[in-house]
């Protein structure tokens, strides 16, 4: 394995890391649940990788996510909203409307043609339209988070879920279960309101397609398809969407555009 | 008047406190102190007119604490048309500008806590809770602000005044004038300018009264006139952010805005503003910027983050960022035309219902297209304020509409003008950091 160059991505619920060859290609990586020790998690990040490939000297490094002022060892910190812009672009090499979401917030970037951010849009501070919502709103139904999707695929019906604030979704859905409602309608109705938080911001800077997606959420198959759904448009994913944070960092620390 | 109120009034404003107020101004321009934490790496040392600045608003402040007793006072909305109260000789209290300040001093949690605790909403402008906190708790940074013997509330800035000022008229049971000023689509109509002056026209015999004299014709041309020259200096001021680097950023603007806003009228502020507007020129022929390294150019619309000025022109001025003009600052010298002393009430009805706010959202983004041209800008920061709703309606079109026709990039910030719970550090870091990249991609 030769590595080129590094980039990770420290989010606000995941921390990943990414190793690229010298021509950009993904030759590693690694996710981990992020830990509120932060540095000392990045070094055992870095420990992990010294032992496949013995030094990581002169290798250089950047840092993305909320995080990414807390990696000391990074030669530079660049913003979510680029990276992900560079990542995507570069693995599909074409621009487009990205959807991110993520576990704090959610980002619709406009990419050119060239891979430039030709606008963006995040949520406000509320975590309506994020990860977040939907792993509260799981939690109270006592649903694992990577299974969800596949329940709120298997509803035949439907309940609309009006509140898209994650405080007032919970009271909504306790209700909602006092009064009999399955559990598959509601989660379905959760997903959509949920991703109608986020084509209102879609909308907001306007949508040039293709539409791509990227971030830990797009794992969920209902969010794909209800964006689908909602936008009438086709969703492009890249293979890891997870990573695309990380892997535009390692990127911009490589050089490449 | 009382006797003992007047005495009390001459000897603690006029024989010892103003005279302090100048020496302790004189003392700051002769021996000139950068504060501590000034970022001198990035941004130019502070304009040597802050000392009158502060000179100016602790005297305004200062005739406040004592003018109950020996000058009638009136409590007034920011745009409301406060000549003729000047020229009765009423002492004009603003209570968006103490709201300001105390957003600056960091007091609107505690003062905003005591009307939320009161049953106001959140929801309401920050700027009513914490007057009306204020109001309640009798708290203030500034020491103590005069009970007001007439409120006047003028709606062309929104229709929250209008509740709140029914709020004040109830708490200290005194007059209100409202001035309902008609929303203008595309001009003034003739017969909203008729209504506006009829509505002046009435107003007149009541702050009489209040007063206890009659309005001198004479005298009010004349406040008038005090008014529409420092309304032109302020215009002078503002447009000198055209030249590159700019010599004053809006963050300057805004600080040194308070005269503009609340004392119109006065010969002080004429004073003021030209010697503001000299030493831009002087570090203009210097090429001196209020960015040291003043790479790209910003325009920012809606009302200042007063809470956080300190913080946004740190970390533009980082990377070499001046926010060189503003529709907010703009909008209290554009008027500047409309006012004509020779037709007193007629020009006091048309330059009150023209302010941007009450008028069409279109007119807001020609003004903004006008000076991304004028001021050779390279981005717009949109701050959409929770608090001020007619300022942030049409933002995210007239924002879209901006990138479509100049191609560069525009950020719509979501806060609050003084409330800090509205606002999330990290969020706000996070947007412009990335909208900072946007610029220099």
């Amino acid at each position: 394995m030769k590595i080129a160059a590094l980039g990770i991505d420290v989010g606000s619920t995941t921390i990943k890391m990414v190793a690229v060859n010298s021509v950009g290609e993904m030759v590693w990586n690694h996710l981990e649940q992020v830990d509120p020790r932060v540095e000392k998690q990045v070094d055992s990040f870095l420990e992990k990788l010294r032992n496949e490939i013995k030094s990581l000297e002169g290798i250089p490094l950047v840092a993305t996510g909320y995080g990414r002022n807390l990696v000391q060892q990074a030669v530079k910190n660049i913003t979510e909203i680029t990276c992900h812009t560079r990542g995507v672009y570069h693995q599909l090499g074409h621009g487009g409307t990205l959807i991110d979401i993520g576990g704090q917030d959610s980002k619709v970037v406009v990419i050119g043609a060239e891979g430039q951010v030709l606008d963006f849009a995040m949520n406000d501070k509320c975590a309506a339209g994020t990860g977040r919502f939907l792993e509260n709103s799981a939690a109270r139904m006592h649903i694992p988070v990577v299974e969800m999707g596949f329940v709120a695929l298997s509803a035949t019906e439907e309940v609309t879920i009006s509140s898209t604030c994650t405080v007032f979704a919970e009271s909504e859905i306790i209700s909602m279960l006092a009064q009999g409602i399955e559990v598959e309608p509601i989660l379905m109705g959760l997903h959509r309101s949920l991703v109608k938080r986020v084509t209102a911001m879609v909308r907001s800077v306007g949508l040039a397609p293709p539409l791509l997606l990227s971030g830990g959420v797009v794992k969920n198959p209902a969010i794909r398809k209800v964006i689908e759904d909602e936008t009438k448009e086709k969703v492009f994913i890249p293979e890891h969407p997870q990573l695309m944070g990380a892997y535009g960092a390692a990127l911009f620390a490589l050089g490449i555009k | 008047m009382g006797m003992t109120a007047s005495l009390k009034y001459y000897w603690n404003v006029k024989v010892t406190g103003q005279p302090f107020l100048y020496w302790q101004r004189r003392q700051a321009e002769r021996y000139p102190r950068i504060p501590s934490r000034w970022r001198m790496d990035i941004l130019s040392p502070p304009l040597r007119i802050g000392a009158r600045t502060k000179e100016l608003i602790s005297r305004h402040y200062l005739e406040g604490r004592y003018a109950s007793g020996h000058r009638p006072v009136a409590w007034v909305t920011s745009g409301g048309p406060v000549e003729i109260l000047q020229a009765l000789g009423f002492y004009v209290l603003y209570p968006e500008n103490h709201g300001a300040l105390c957003g600056v001093r960091g007091a609107v949690v505690e003062l905003s806590g005591m009307a939320e605790n009161a049953g106001y909403s959140t929801d309401i402008c920050s700027y009513a809770r914490t007057d009306i906190g204020s109001v309640l708790s009798g708290k203030t940074p500034v020491g103590h602000l005069p009970k007001p013997d007439l409120l006047l509330a003028c709606t062309n800035i929104c229709q929250t005044v209008l509740y709140w000022y029914r709020v004040l008229a109830r708490h200290f049971e005194v007059p209100l004038i409202l001035i309902d000023t008609p929303f203008v689509y595309t001009k003034v109509s003739d017969h909203a300018l008729g209504y506006v002056k009829k509505q002046l026209e009435n107003s007149i015999s009541i702050s009489e009264q209040v007063a206890g004299c009659r309005l001198d014709y004479r005298h009010l041309k004349q406040i008038i006139r005090l008014s529409k020259d420092a309304t032109e200096l302020w215009q002078e001021i503002i447009s000198r952010g055209r030249h590159q680097p700019a010599p004053i950023s809006v963050f300057d603007q805004f600080i040194h805005m308070a005269p503009i806003v609340e004392m119109r009228g006065k010969k002080e502020t004429v004073y003021f503003y030209a010697e503001l507007l000299r030493e831009l020129d002087e570090n203009i022929a210097k090429g001196k910027g209020a960015v040291r390294n003043e790479r790209k150019r910003l325009l920012w619309d809606n009302l200042p983050i007063w809470y956080r000025l300190r913080y946004l022109a740190e970390y533009l001025g980082e990377h070499g960022i001046c926010v060189v003009s503003s529709t907010y600052t703009n909008a209290w010298g554009e008027l500047a035309s409309l006012m004509n002393s020779e037709k007193p009430l007629e020009s006091i009805a048309r330059t009150y219902i023209s302010p941007i706010l009450n008028q069409g959202t279109k007119y807001k983004l020609d003004t903004m297209k006008r000076m991304v041209k004028e001021f050779q800008l390279d981005g717009v920061i949109l701050h959409s304020d929770r608090s001020c709703k007619p300022y942030s309606i049409g933002q995210i079109d007239q924002r879209n509409k901006l990138i479509q026709e100049f191609g560069i990039p525009a950020l719509l910030l979501e806060a609050d003008h003084d409330d800090p719970r509205a606002y999330a550090d990290e969020q706000v870091a996070s947007r412009l950091a990335s909208f900072v990249e946007m610029l220099d991609d």
